[in-house]
């Protein structure tokens, strides 16, 4: 069974050395990123700005009527 | 879960600090070594440090300070000097969201047991639940009419998924396979007839999702294995194997960011695989327990996810890290599902104890609540435009929210 952990240790180290070679950014630019796609999209966003009832479908009080 | 997995835990000595604990094993120079959770953490640290440091992340100094460790910051404690951000701080200039008012608009009744999961159909309005009585239904959720309705051979549909073009769905669960049903409106036809068995797993289905066209589905199992496969033929495209446990969710990239997609799963291991070479990009594991849950966010940058330890997490795939935990001491109950509003701004998360949580991304901070099932909260979606979000639960209905 050693030899199964050595193969599964390689296995685990190949992965690992994988994952630590891709390239990274800073935490604090990848944030201000996201911040920046929320306020770019925001005003399309109908459940954080509202849309009148009249323009969302499930806000109508009758049911639509498909022809 | 439909049956429950107990983890058989080995108590005694750990043999790094001698102290009776639950052991994990760990692998240090191919020699395996009996840890306890706490001393697994602090190689983890180290070897997380080492490889920072690999990349010039951090300038080379000794790990002499030991920061209490702050929400967000859980890769913080022990790296000297440098503050490692988390979203709230940077958005801290962002205005704070005003009031949410968000009542239930429509209630699907109809299904005879727990809903299991649910997905939207492109066109906005059509749905398709899955429940435990093993029975799918596809609603028109403006009327709420039901417009289809198959009942599968096993109990236990776990997954279901709508396609693309809106012709057919596909569901599964206890019986280990992934089936293709095409939607007919003839009344003469018979829907279970023109069945398409997809894919096959070892254990139970859990989830499964169409990629960008009807041609090709990816599915997720109890076996611990994630599986591309093709409709037409039934053949299997791409295998990914990484997780150590089931694997109980997946979400595809928006499509402008290309061919990979994330599973979460029973390991607390959150991985992002390649489609095309099945290897594994970047895996995350920062969560208590098993991630029920994830979601990408419209940018297709980062992920979210939600997990039996309470809390949702938000992972930026480019920093390759945690950057943001939205949690309160109050909410003791497992997230079950989670979504994304169209912006990313707002995150919806059904929780198991009944109520849906509506967090703000940016802030951290919990802006809304939701009560109005009955039972647990098991998949909760977002519909295509962002007009209203589809919660379905173990109270046997489903609830469109706006």
């Amino acid at each position: 069974s050693t030899t199964n952990n050595i193969a599964q240790a390689r296995k685990l180290v190949e992965q690992l050395r994988i994952e630590a070679g891709i390239e990274r950014i800073k935490v604090s630019k990848a944030s201000s990123e996201l911040m920046n796609y929320c306020e770019q999209h925001a005003r399309n966003d109908p459940l954080l700005v509202g849309v009148p009832a009249s323009e969302n479908p499930f806000k109508d009080k009758k049911p639509c009527i498909i022809l | 879960m439909c049956d429950q997995t107990f983890l058989a835990v080995v108590f005694g000595p750990c043999d790094k600090c001698s102290k009776e604990k639950p052991l994990r094993a760990v692998y240090i120079k191919s020699e395996q070594l009996s840890y306890c959770s706490l001393c697994v953490e602090m190689v983890q640290l180290v070897g997380l440090h080492h490889r920072l440091k690999l990349h010039g992340l951090i300038p080379p100094s000794d790990i002499t300070h030991k920061h209490r460790d702050l929400p967000g910051q859980s890769f913080d404690a022990g790296l000297s000097n440098h503050r490692l951000f988390a979203v709230h701080q940077v958005a801290e200039r962002v205005e704070a969201l005003g009031q949410f008012v968000m009542k239930t608009r429509r209630t699907l009744k109809g299904h005879g047991n727990k809903v299991l999961c649910m997905d939207w159909c492109k066109d906005k309005r059509r749905i398709v639940s899955s429940s435990q009585d093993g029975k799918v239904i596809v609603w028109d959720s403006f009327t709420t009419n039901k417009e289809h309705a198959v009942t599968m051979p096993c109990t236990w549909v776990m997954a279901c998924a709508y396609a693309p073009s809106g012709c057919a769905v596909a569901c599964g669960g206890l019986d280990n396979k992934c089936s293709v049903y095409p939607l007919t409106f003839d009344k003469n036809e018979n829907m279970a007839a023109k069945k398409k068995s997809v894919a096959m797993h070892t254990n139970y289905l859990s989830a499964c999702s169409f990629t960008n066209s009807d041609m090709q589905i990816l599915t997720a199992s109890g076996d611990g294995t994630c599986a591309l496969w093709d409709v037409e033929s039934g053949q299997l495209l791409q295998s990914f194997h990484g997780h150590g446990a089931d694997v109980l969710c997946l979400d595809l990239a928006p499509s402008e960011t290309g061919n990979t997609f994330v599973s979460g799963g029973c390991d607390k291991k959150a991985m992002v695989w390649d489609m095309r070479s099945g290897q594994c990009i970047q895996s995350f594991e920062t969560h208590d327990s098993d991630i029920n849950s994830v979601r990408y966010y419209p940018s297709g940058d980062a992920f979210a996810s939600g997990s039996d330890d309470a809390t949702c997490r938000l992972y930026d795939l480019r920093a390759d890290r945690e950057v943001a935990i939205y949690s309160k001491e109050s909410i003791i109950f497992g997230a079950s599902s989670v979504d994304f509003s169209l912006s990313g701004r707002l995150l919806f998360a059904g929780y198991n104890d009944y109520t849906i949580n509506v967090w703000d991304v940016l802030k951290g901070s919990r802006v809304s609540i939701l009560f109005g099932h009955e039972n647990r909260v098991s998949t909760l979606r977002v519909s295509p435009d962002g007009t209203a979000f589809c919660s379905g639960s173990w109270d046997h209905t489903l609830r469109v929210s706006a």
